[in-house]
């Protein structure tokens, strides 16, 4: 089970337009990344909260599809 | 009794709870482990709940907190994060006085 990097980082900037994403390959399998978003959607959103929101814009591929996503989100001003 | 109510009573009836893939001792996957291992340098006592014993739990918990991976903390009956925001909380310097205003007592190693 696996997913393209690019594959992810559509999804995301489809939920947040505004978002800046920065994807990471942590094994190269294409199954364990890292993600950096910095979005305004995060504005008063607690960090569950936020990872939540995160999740959802991935349509249920997290924790099937993808097994290991490593996130880290920001708010962006 | 249903997972529901299982899971509600677990972390109702334990200060701290982790759902993690194996024990702290024998952790099945990194992401349990380092949660394991920041419980366990701020010397926090908790309920370890191996979920790769009962699939029905495994599943359970992620609909009871519409959180979709493992491992999943809890403190006080309240669902704190992953790994990722353990660990984030934790290098921020959070995690302890987080847990010390939920009454937790914490022994960081010497």
């Amino acid at each position: 089970m696996a997913m393209q990097a690019a594959e992810i980082e559509r999804l995301i900037k489809e939920a947040f337009p505004d978002a800046e994403v920065t994807i990471t390959d942590l094994a190269g399998d294409n199954d364990h990344y890292a993600a950096m978003i910095a979005s305004s959607a995060f504005k008063g959103k607690t960090r569950v909260q936020q990872h939540q929101m995160v999740y959802d814009a991935l349509k249920g591929r997290m924790g099937g599809v993808l097994h290991a996503l490593s996130l880290q989100t920001t708010v962006k001003a | 009794m249903s997972v529901r109510d299982q899971i509600t009573k677990e972390i109702a009836e334990n200060d701290v709870v982790l759902y993690m893939k194996g024990t702290p001792v024998f952790p099945q996957c990194g992401f349990s482990s380092v949660a394991v291992q920041i419980l366990s340098s701020l010397g926090v006592k908790f309920k370890a709940v191996d979920v790769l014993k009962d699939p029905d739990v495994r599943q359970g918990i992620k609909d009871f907190s519409n959180w979709p991976t493992i491992p999943q903390l809890y403190v006080k009956g309240e669902f704190v994060g992953g790994s990722d925001i353990l660990r984030e909380m934790y290098e921020s310097d959070e995690l302890a006085p987080f847990l010390a205003e939920k009454g937790i007592a914490c022994q960081p190693a010497a």
